[in-house]
């Protein structure tokens, strides 16, 4: 039997369940493979630890062919829902894994829209409740085989015909098993997800007798917590590169933060400050009976001799304090800039972890650079002497200067190596000063002559200091 | 002689009486030169304070963007050592330039945050943590809350503060007349520079004004603006004679 099928599996015909005798007449070239659920549970099991260790310290096996994940509080280091899943999805097909992601309020609502919803990927709005699953088939609910054949048997197709009928008898009819699956896609009632930990990993956690749940006595078990787990770092000579803190709460529910480092660390202090900036996120609702902590990212960490030699001049080291901006921010919106070779002024910088080594390149200073550039160049309405004066006045943004001074052209030639279109793209660039001083920097699209080069306008892209 | 040196002496004592009432946590302050005697000698510390925050805005037209204040600043940060924290919310800054003005890339680390709450925020943190030289950030508004608290972190590491005033809109300069705590405020616009022979461009050249001075005197000066390696100079044209005359000095006093 025909246990799943993709894309191109569909396109030649073959469906799940059809009979491999069946499968094999359809497509003549068709390989059979044994179907062996371990392989391919411990295979997703691989995969919910590597979404684990990239995007969110809470992450579950959820049935046979998806993983789930708590994204609450890890999504805003990813550059917000939407462009985690598309680096998510992203990351999966590099890997030759095609997958489907939703994010909604609730598991059962999440897990509906990414196998009947997403394209590949479905972002419910906040709050969306249960109208936003009506259009779904009920098999998205998570039931078993024999209570969606029975519901299609009785005329339910969609999650909406069974939201418009009386729960009491449906209850009755099919068990308590499908009023629970429907409140819980609703959001009604609660779901903990179990994270999965990794084997081998670092943990230390307690348990507390009496659930706690002030930031002070967070912050202090926290910082117990910290030695226990540096200890054990100690003996082992590793150093934490992402450390998560999951909080149990009396309610099932796990609260999770995670912090990442810039480089490994062992230090006590540091971790603590780290975690105790994000205490404020932590919901402990009636109160936290479990904390754990768990380094899932963990690098080797051998001592290094700081001084090379007594003449060396000590910068301060700028790591820690990295980390704890990165921890606010988001780890991709701290960099540093770096030079690229490339005469178009928008691609020759590029960003860099703020820690890479250092290169001692610039960029070459034989042509003067505004300090601030234009997102995108803004047009201006000019007059100028074709092909090569610069303009005699300007007009950006409905203010008119005249020119009394400038300097040009400085012709930039298309990367033709990068795309077709550029082959023959020209921009010319002038500095000109206006009469009260102020520096422009503007182009002409074109070589003011030939048609293929550009379109002859004029734009600002740049403002001088 | 004696006579002169006597109120001098009285008003040492009453600065530091005053320094001693202001908190004793106030170290002995250092200062980096700016290289110019006119602009160094108006400075309390004889040159930019460190350990406490500077304002920088742009004037004119363009001063909401301030293109020329943030060279000025990277001029500032690339005559100290040790790496420089920029935060900015708007990522229209151009690193080619600042790099020459001296700031080379690998000593610049930049924070996007998303809003200029999270910028000051930012800034604080690289201005406890002490690691950074310098510590640029730029925002529109700046209470006074949030400038003493950036002095507070600045004056437990000794780092500069730099605070680089920008608005997208003109009413929105009106935030840059509230007072805060900064110690200085610098108002940097561009001028014409000096006609060339041949048709171009010379070299920029900057109307720098100290328009407010805690404990010194206000400076308005035209400078040529920062070479490869950070520093103002005065133009040729204007070095042999007096560029600013003393400004109102009993009037200044009173109202800085």
């Amino acid at each position: 039997m025909v246990t799943a099928a993709d894309g191109l599996a569909r396109g030649q015909g073959l469906r799940v369940g059809m009979a491999a005798a069946r499968a094999t007449a359809a497509v003549a070239a068709l390989e059979v493979e044994e179907h062996d659920p371990a392989a391919d549970a411990e295979a997703l099991e691989r995969l919910a630890l590597w979404v684990l260790e990239r995007f969110s310290p809470i992450v579950a096996v959820d049935g046979a062919d998806g993983i789930v994940v708590d994204s609450t509080g890890a999504d805003h280091l990813h550059g917000g829902e939407a462009a985690m899943l598309q680096s998510l999805v992203g990351r999966f097909a590099t890997a030759g894994i095609s997958a489907r992601a939703a994010v909604a309020d609730s598991w059962g609502a999440a897990h509906a829209l990414a196998r009947h919803g997403a394209e590949p990927v479905f972002i419910a709005p906040p709050k969306h409740g249960a109208s936003i699953l009506k259009p779904l088939p009920v098999e998205a609910l998570r039931l078993s085989p024999e209570t969606a054949e029975a519901l299609r048997d009785l005329g339910f197709s969609t999650i909406g015909d069974l939201l418009n009928t009386p729960r009491a008898p449906l209850a009755l009819r099919f068990g308590e098993a499908l009023t629970r699956r429907l409140d819980q896609a609703a959001g009604r009632r609660s779901e903990p997800i179990e994270p999965l930990l990794p084997a081998e990993s670092i943990v230390a956690s307690r348990n507390f007798a009496e659930p706690i749940g002030a930031a002070e006595t967070i912050a202090r078990y926290l910082g117990k917590l910290v030695v226990m787990l540096c200890d054990e770092l100690q003996e082992k000579g590793l150093g934490v590169r992402r450390l998560d803190l999951l909080c149990r709460r009396v309610d099932d529910r796990v609260e999770a933060v995670r912090v990442s480092t810039a480089r490994p660390v062992r230090d006590v202090g540091r971790l603590t400050r780290l975690l105790c900036d994000r205490i404020e996120t932590i919901a402990p609702g009636f109160g936290i009976e479990r904390m754990t902590l768990v380094a899932t990212l963990a690098e080797p960490l051998a001592p290094a001799q700081k001084l090379a030699a007594l003449t060396d001049e000590i910068l301060p080291d700028v790591s820690s304090l990295i980390d704890v901006i990165a921890n606010r921010v988001g780890e991709e919106r701290l960099y540093r800039l770096a030079p690229v070779e490339s005469d178009v002024p928008e691609r020759s910088v590029r960003r860099i972890p703020p820690l890479a080594p250092e290169t001692g390149e610039t960029w070459r200073r034989d042509w003067p650079r505004p300090s601030r550039l234009l997102r995108r160049p803004e047009p201006i309405e000019t007059l100028a002497l074709l092909p090569d004066h610069p303009p005699a006045s300007f007009t950006w943004r409905g203010v008119r200067r005249r020119v009394r001074a400038a300097d040009g052209p400085e012709r930039i030639f298309g990367e033709w190596w990068k795309r077709d279109e550029e082959l023959a793209a020209v921009r010319d660039y002038f500095q000109v000063e206006a009469e009260d001083g102020e520096r422009f920097w503007i182009f002409r699209s074109g070589d003011g002559e030939a048609v293929e080069t550009g379109s002859q306008r004029w734009f600002l892209h740049g403002l001088f200091g | 002689m004696s006579s002169e040196a006597a109120p001098m002496t009285a008003i040492e004592s009453l600065r530091a009486r005053i320094e001693r009432i202001e908190g004793g946590r106030r170290r002995a302050k250092s200062a980096l030169a700016f290289g110019l005697e006119a602009l160094d000698g108006r400075l309390p510390d004889k040159g930019l304070t460190r350990g406490v925050l500077h304002e920088i805005a742009g004037g004119g037209r363009n001063g909401g963007d301030g293109p020329a204040a943030a060279l000025f600043a990277a001029g500032i940060a690339a005559r100290t050592k040790g790496k420089v924290l920029w935060c900015l919310s708007r990522p229209d800054l151009f690193a080619p330039a600042l790099a020459q003005v001296g700031l080379l890339p690998d000593r610049v680390i930049y924070v996007e945050a998303r809003d200029e709450k999270t910028v000051l925020a930012c800034m604080e943190e690289g201005l406890a943590h002490g690691g950074p030289a310098v510590v640029v950030g730029e925002a529109a508004r700046l209470s006074m809350t949030a400038s003493r608290r950036l002095n507070l972190a600045a004056e437990k590491t000794g780092a500069i503060a730099l605070c680089l005033r920008r608005w997208s809109r003109p009413n929105d300069a009106a935030e840059f007349g509230r007072p805060t705590a900064a110690a200085t405020r610098w108002r940097i616009s561009a001028l014409p520079a000096a006609p060339l022979p041949v048709p171009g461009i010379g070299r920029a050249r900057w109307r720098v004004e100290l328009i407010r001075s805690r404990g010194g005197e206000t400076v308005d000066l035209e400078l040529e603006a920062c070479d490869a390696t950070g520093r103002l100079a005065f133009p040729a044209d204007l070095s042999d004679r007096s560029a600013a005359p003393p400004v109102g000095r009993a009037k200044r006093r009173a109202s800085a």
